[in-house]
């Protein structure tokens, strides 16, 4: 036990970013880091309901500051790392989060709606990891939301499978490339089955959309089904952030956290 | 404030290495522990640091390969603490050997602590925090390895042993889930970490140091790990902030696997 820290999962002194923590995931992930005691910049391209989350924050007593930032243009990356640094004193943790999804088959798949989600998802994480790894000091930790759909196929989101799939990987290739160059930071991403958020009601929508099932209440009874524990809640996924965040993960690196209720266990 | 604050744990081979860093660590955020092993020395002492940090613990001399001690070790549990909320399933053996050198004697032994071990906690645990838990929900987690992940050419059984476990893990896992339990049941993935076993293996293989130099360049962090590391993971594993989690596999390699 002699290496152990007194509170090993508390995140007192880190500054943590939160990309699309505005709302959903993103929005309780930065409320856990901040209830641990993170100073934490929740950054999204929706200004207001992003100031919310802030002031919610606040509000309960933590540390956090909003800016204006689509993760699909480098230089506001630049401009947000800054800012993390300028305004709250450094970057330990990064949580790439911000993500969209669209649904089309894929004889149907637009190539403009394609290469948007490629766009979000994964160029999003690259630029993010690109730049937060130039300020990175050792003991700092990116965290890059997968989710199952990197793992497993399913029916009409090919661009989000391939997108979240490529997350899976860069993160390892990130891992293995911050070991080998001993910067000390570590890489690991989340895989989450269905959480209750805007965009977990649009996947279940989707199939009604698509006219694969009659309406929302078959569509979400069917998706349920594979989904022995039922649906998460973004503190599920807040939880285990809080947890790779830590110095308590200071030796996983490359690891996979599959947060699914058994979902990819069948 | 404590992770597993009123939770009941019992750590098998909870008296070295990780088992041990497993009782102390969930002790310490508040969990009543049962600590069970072979070795009675080395596990009152662990009771023993519980007791003398202010938590509260019992040893259990137990083979976990033995059908009948589960049992007994559960109502044991129960009659001292009520219940069993967390099941850390960690007593385990490693016996070099390749497919073809290995004895069916020590891949038999292998199996018997390493899986059937696994199985026969499992089995015995679920119903007795079906009965004792309630709505709280319970938490099993199953020490596997990288090792049941990757292979090595001179851990034959070990490596069945521990890809064994794996897919149990999950087996138990949906089998829980789909009867509405509230049971969750997960696997621990280490890589190499610094206890008793590893340096056991390596002094049964060669020179000790010269053996950890090997062990620590084969993790791109560059070090073998600690008990810590490990224990931080059953914690995670152990307390209701991991309640969406079940039947994953828990990796904690230093990025071993990720390579
Ligand atoms: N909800 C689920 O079921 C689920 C499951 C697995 C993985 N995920 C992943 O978790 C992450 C969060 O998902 P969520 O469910 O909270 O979604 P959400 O749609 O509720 O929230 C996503 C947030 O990202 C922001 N965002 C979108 N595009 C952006 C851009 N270009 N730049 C900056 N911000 C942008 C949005 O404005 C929004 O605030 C995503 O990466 C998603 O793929 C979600
Ligand atoms: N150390 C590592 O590098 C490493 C890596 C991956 C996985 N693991 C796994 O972690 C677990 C713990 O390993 P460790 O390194 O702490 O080992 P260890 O040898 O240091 O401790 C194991 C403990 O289990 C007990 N035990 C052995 N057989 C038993 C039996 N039949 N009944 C009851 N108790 C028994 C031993 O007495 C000992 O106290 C094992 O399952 C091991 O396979 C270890």
């Amino acid at each position: 036990m002699s290496n152990s820290p007194q509170n090993p999962f508390r995140l007192d002194g880190k500054v943590a970013l939160v990309s699309g923590g505005a709302r959903g995931i993103g929005a309780a992930v930065a409320e856990a880091l901040a209830a641990s005691g993170a100073a934490v910049l929740v950054t999204d391209v929706l200004d207001a309901v992003g100031e919310a989350t802030v002031a919610r924050i606040r509000a309960a007593g933590g540390k956090a500051e909003f800016f204006h930032h689509d993760v699909t243009v480098e230089a506001q990356w630049e401009q947000a790392v800054a800012a993390a640094v300028a305004k709250l004193g450094g970057l330990q943790v990064l949580v790439n989060n911000a993500g969209i999804e669209t649904a089309a088959l894929i004889t149907q798949c637009e190539v403009d709606d394609f290469k948007r989600v490629m766009e979000v998802n994964v160029t999003g994480v690259f630029l993010g990891m690109k730049h937060a790894l130039r300020v990175m000091k050792p003991g700092a930790s990116v965290i890059n939301l997968s989710s199952v759909a990197g793992i497993i196929g399913s029916t009409a989101h090919v661009a989000y499978h391939a997108s979240k799939g490529a997350v899976r990987l860069m993160t390892k290739a990130a891992a293995v490339e911050c070991a080998a160059l001993g910067t000390g930071i570590r890489v690991n991403s989340i895989h989450p089955g269905i959480v209750v958020t805007d965009m977990g009601t649009a996947f279940i929508q989707d199939f009604v959309k698509l006219g694969l099932a009659p309406d929302y209440a078959a569509a979400e009874a069917a998706i349920k089904a594979i989904h022995p524990m039922g649906f998460g809640e973004p503190s599920d996924i807040a939880n285990a952030v809080v947890y790779l965040a830590s110095d308590a993960t200071k030796w996983m690196n490359g690891s996979e956290l599959v947060i699914d209720g058994g979902l990819t266990a069948a | 404030m404590a992770r597993v604050s009123n939770k009941v744990a019992l750590v098998t081979g909870g008296a070295k290495g990780i088992g041990e860093a497993c009782a102390l660590l969930l002790a310490k955020e508040g969990a009543k522990l049962v600590v069970s092993d072979l070795d009675i020395a080395a596990g009152e002492k662990v009771v023993k640091a519980i007791k003398a940090a202010g938590g509260e613990a019992i040893f259990i001399q137990q083979d976990v390969t033995d059908e009948a001690s589960w049992p007994k070790a559960i109502a044991a549990t129960v009659e001292r603490f009520g219940a069993l909320h967390v099941l850390v399933n960690n007593a385990g053996i490693a016996i070099p050997g390749s497919a073809v050198d290995a004895t069916l004697a020590d891949w038999r032994k292998t199996m018997a602590v390493n899986l059937d071990a696994v199985f026969l906690g499992t089995k015995y645990a679920i119903p007795a925090m079906t009965g004792t838990v309630g709505s709280g929900g319970g938490s099993i987690i199953n020490i596997s390895s990288i090792e049941g992940i990757v292979a090595d050419p001179n851990l034959a059984a070990y490596n069945a042993s521990k890809g064994g476990v794996r897919i149990f893990t999950k087996s138990a896992a949906l089998h829980c889930a789909k009867n509405g339990l509230k049971i969750r049941v997960n696997s621990v993935h280490p890589g190499y970490i610094w206890t008793p076993m590893v340096e056991d293996f390596l002094n049964s293989i060669g020179d000790v140091s010269e053996g950890r130099a090997g062990l620590d360049s084969l993790h791109p962090i560059g070090h073998v790990g600690e008990v810590m590391d490990v224990a931080y993971g059953v914690l995670y594993l152990a307390s209701d902030e991991s309640k969406f989690v079940t039947g994953s596999e828990l990796v904690i390699d230093g990025g071993y696997t990720a390579q």
